[in-house]
């Protein structure tokens, strides 16, 4: 048992951080073992924004759970939904038109952008720079306004349906994108300028937080965080889907193994999507955006599993059907979950300020931890 | 006598209620400029009022006790931190013969109170009955007794230089020239150790451990609301602007005017304008660099924190006072 208050038999301090403190963005509640300013050990108590979104999954039929996964990770609700898109197509053995696997991906990398841009921000405010925040933001916004044209909304978008998308593009789409890709490639000098140049911020990150390559596989940690540790799992690159086997871009891999990799790896990462996108925007095929469906869905008797890769990592879709109109068995993998797991061992005998700096670098939504 | 006392008793917390006001509008507009919003600009002309209304709403907050804390040293903290800001506020010319007490130690006066403000500190931290107080505490203790010794070295200096601990004495000498022009590179390297180690001695970003939003909520001032916060908060303000004061004093000339060499025309017409203003101007300027340092730079960790005082700063400032000491004794600075 874990004592919540007071100090141990050791004599070592034991706070609590969290559920509500400035540093965990959300309800994630941390009970630190320190000595001093020494962290011991760090014990994550999950469940404070538990939405049984498996269990709710289970009643809703295959049209309509899509939407509750935008509630999971919500800086990537287009790429959670995309995986249960395809999971659900790969079922019923559905082709998608060209045109809108096309623009799913450049939504999933629009998305990946924001994502780590508010990462970004939220990451530089955590070891103490406000500024970032708000020019993060600012680049931000263009985005928000480039999804709430085409789908209606600005967090929690549904976009993709089985078989395809909801609806076509919005005529200014191409226009604005190519915007935001001139606009972005200056600015994202500007945020190198702003911070990663900075030698305090280079003096917090490097040597903080260190995750071997073993370690990162055997907490399963995804995402930028483990290629941070030299860890090839970009699931874009390992199993292609949609048109990701068509375009040119780079697995980004540090092999720092510390909290500067990791930043590294997210700010290359942003410059990777910007050439997905410029490649994908002028190639969008004419066409469907939509294959013709019933309108209610079936999946066949069987179990199918997908994987995409989101701005935190590797989330898994894992369908158990019964052969009905709804899942028998929804079951999600999400990146957070495994990364958050591996965040007692970085942590061990570092500093208290690091270790807001390390949660920083492995990017948790707390929703996607908990769902 | 006693008039006169109890008038430049009123005048100090007058300037100080001001002074107040108008760095927390100044802090949020900077921080608003460089952050590209707007910042307050509802009340009162261009939002020029919106501190006076803060304070209206923190004077008529409740102000909490928590259950478990040293009700004596919780509520008396504040007070302490409001003591050492008014004090500091004695021997600094605010202009051209206006001075509140001219003593003889002026400088050795200011930095025997600065070092009072660490006691309040810790016992708002260890009051409060509050482990991210008490860390917050404990770091701004570690931190403010280390970062004194850069400062008091970078002062001593000037001191050395001139050869008086009287802050008239000290402004009088700069009158052919300020000691950031005429002090050589000596003065110069106290004058950025000094603005290094106010920065960390008055707990402001990049320095500010003992508040640490991100990591310990609040810091040290956690428990606390309503009014005595707002005077924690105030005597944090108040501190800038009395640490900018004596930097303005000590190497930017103080309320002496700007003057080049030989150019009596140009000479006369900076001597036109107010002592007063050449004062502000300068004190206000060295706040600016101040509150820039703040939104722009991250947070140092504790222990880079130490080192860079105990490894770096104090050591060149050590040397830079050898050096100091030999030019004046060799005569070599103008």
């Amino acid at each position: 048992m874990f004592e919540e208050i007071g100090t141990n038999t050791e004599g070592d301090l034991i706070i609590n951080v969290g559920p509500q403190h400035p540093a965990t963005h959300g309800v994630l509640h941390l009970v630190l073992t320190l000595n001093g300013e020494t962290i011991k050990k760090v014990e994550p108590h999950l469940g404070y924004i538990h939405r049984s979104i498996e269990k709710m999954c289970e009643s809703l039929t295959y049209r309509q759970f899509i939407y509750v996964t935008s509630r999971m990770d919500y800086l990537s609700a287009h790429i959670n939904n995309h995986a249960c898109a395809i999971s659900v197509e790969k079922g019923m053995q559905l082709e998608v038109p060209e045109r809108a696997q096309v623009i799913r991906v450049i939504m999933d990398e629009l998305t990946r952008i924001a994502s780590h841009e508010l990462w970004w921000g939220a990451m530089a405010m955590d070891i103490g720079a406000f500024t970032p925040f708000f020019h993060a933001f600012r680049e931000r916004e263009k985005i928000n306004e480039i999804m709430e044209e085409t789908c209606g909304a600005r967090l929690t978008m549904n976009y993709y349906v089985p078989g395809g998308l909801m609806a076509d593009l919005h005529p200014d789409f191409q226009k604005k994108v190519k915007e935001f890709i001139i606009l972005f490639k200056k600015k994202i000098d500007e945020y190198d300028e702003l911070v990663t140049g900075n030698i305090i911020f280079i003096n917090r990150m490097k040597g903080v937080g260190l995750l071997s390559k073993e370690d990162a596989v055997s907490f399963g940690v995804t995402g930028p965080a483990g290629r941070g540790s030299g860890v090839s799992n970009d699931i874009r690159k390992l199993y292609p889907y949609a048109v990701y086997d068509k375009v040119q871009f780079e697995e980004i891999l540090e092999t720092g193994c510390d909290s500067l990799a990791r930043y590294m790896v997210r700010i290359r990462e942003m410059k990777q999507s910007i050439l997905i996108i410029e490649q994908l925007i002028d190639n969008i095929p004419e066409g469907d955006f939509q294959a013709k469906t019933k309108a209610v869905l079936k999946l066949p008797k069987g179990e199918f599993y997908t994987r995409v890769e989101t701005a935190r990592g590797e989330l898994g879709v894992y369908i158990v059907s019964e052969g009905g109109t709804t899942p028998y068995r929804i079951k999600f993998r999400s990146p957070g979950f495994s990364n958050l797991s591996a965040l007692d061992k970085m942590a061990r005998g570092s500093k208290l300020g690091d270790l807001v700096a390390m949660m920083g670098t492995l990017d948790l939504v707390i929703p996607d931890i908990d769902r | 006598m006693i008039i006169e006392m109890v008038i430049a008793g009123i005048a100090v917390i007058g300037l100080f209620a001001a002074l107040g006001l108008v760095l927390v509008i100044m802090e949020r507009r900077v921080a608003a400029w460089i952050q590209i919003r707007l910042g307050p600009n509802r009340v009162g002309p261009k939002g020029m009022l919106q501190s006076l209304a803060d304070t209206v709403k923190l004077l008529v907050k409740e102000g909490m006790t928590p259950n478990g804390a040293d009700k004596f040293l919780f509520n008396f903290a504040p007070f302490i931190a409001m003591m050492v800001a008014m004090l500091l506020m004695a021997p600094i010319a605010f202009a051209k013969d206006f001075q509140l007490w001219d003593m003889n130690i002026g400088v050795l006066y200011i930095t025997a109170i600065s070092s009072i403000m660490v006691i309040s500190i810790l016992m708002a931290g260890w009051a409060s009955n509050n482990k991210y107080s008490l860390m917050g505490a404990m770091r701004s203790g570690a931190q403010i007794v280390s970062y004194e010794l850069s400062a008091g070295l970078s002062i001593l200096t000037i001191v050395v230089f001139t050869g008086s601990l009287n802050i008239t004495d000290i402004i009088t000498a700069q009158a052919d020239g300020w000691w950031i022009f005429k002090g050589h590179i000596p003065v110069i390297i106290s004058f950025v150790i000094f603005i290094i180690a106010v920065t960390a001695e008055t707990n402001r970003a990049p320095f500010d451990l003992a508040e640490a939003e991100s990591e310990l909520t609040a810091g040290f001032h956690t428990e606390y609301s309503g009014m005595k916060f707002a005077l924690f908060f105030l005597a944090e303000y108040i501190n800038v602007f009395i640490v900018c004061a004596i930097g303005a004093t000590l190497f930017l000339g103080g309320w002496m005017p700007f003057h080049i060499g030989h150019w009596e025309a140009f000479n006369q017409v900076m001597d036109y304008i107010p002592s007063s203003i050449w004062f502000f101007g300068k004190t206000f300027f060295l706040i600016f660099v101040i509150m820039w340092f703040r939104w722009t730079f991250p947070r140092l960790r504790i222990d880079q924190l130490l080192n860079l005082e105990w490894k770096y700063l104090l050591p060149i400032s050590m040397f830079n006072l050898l050096l100091a000491t030999a030019m004046a004794i060799l005569g070599w600075h103008f």
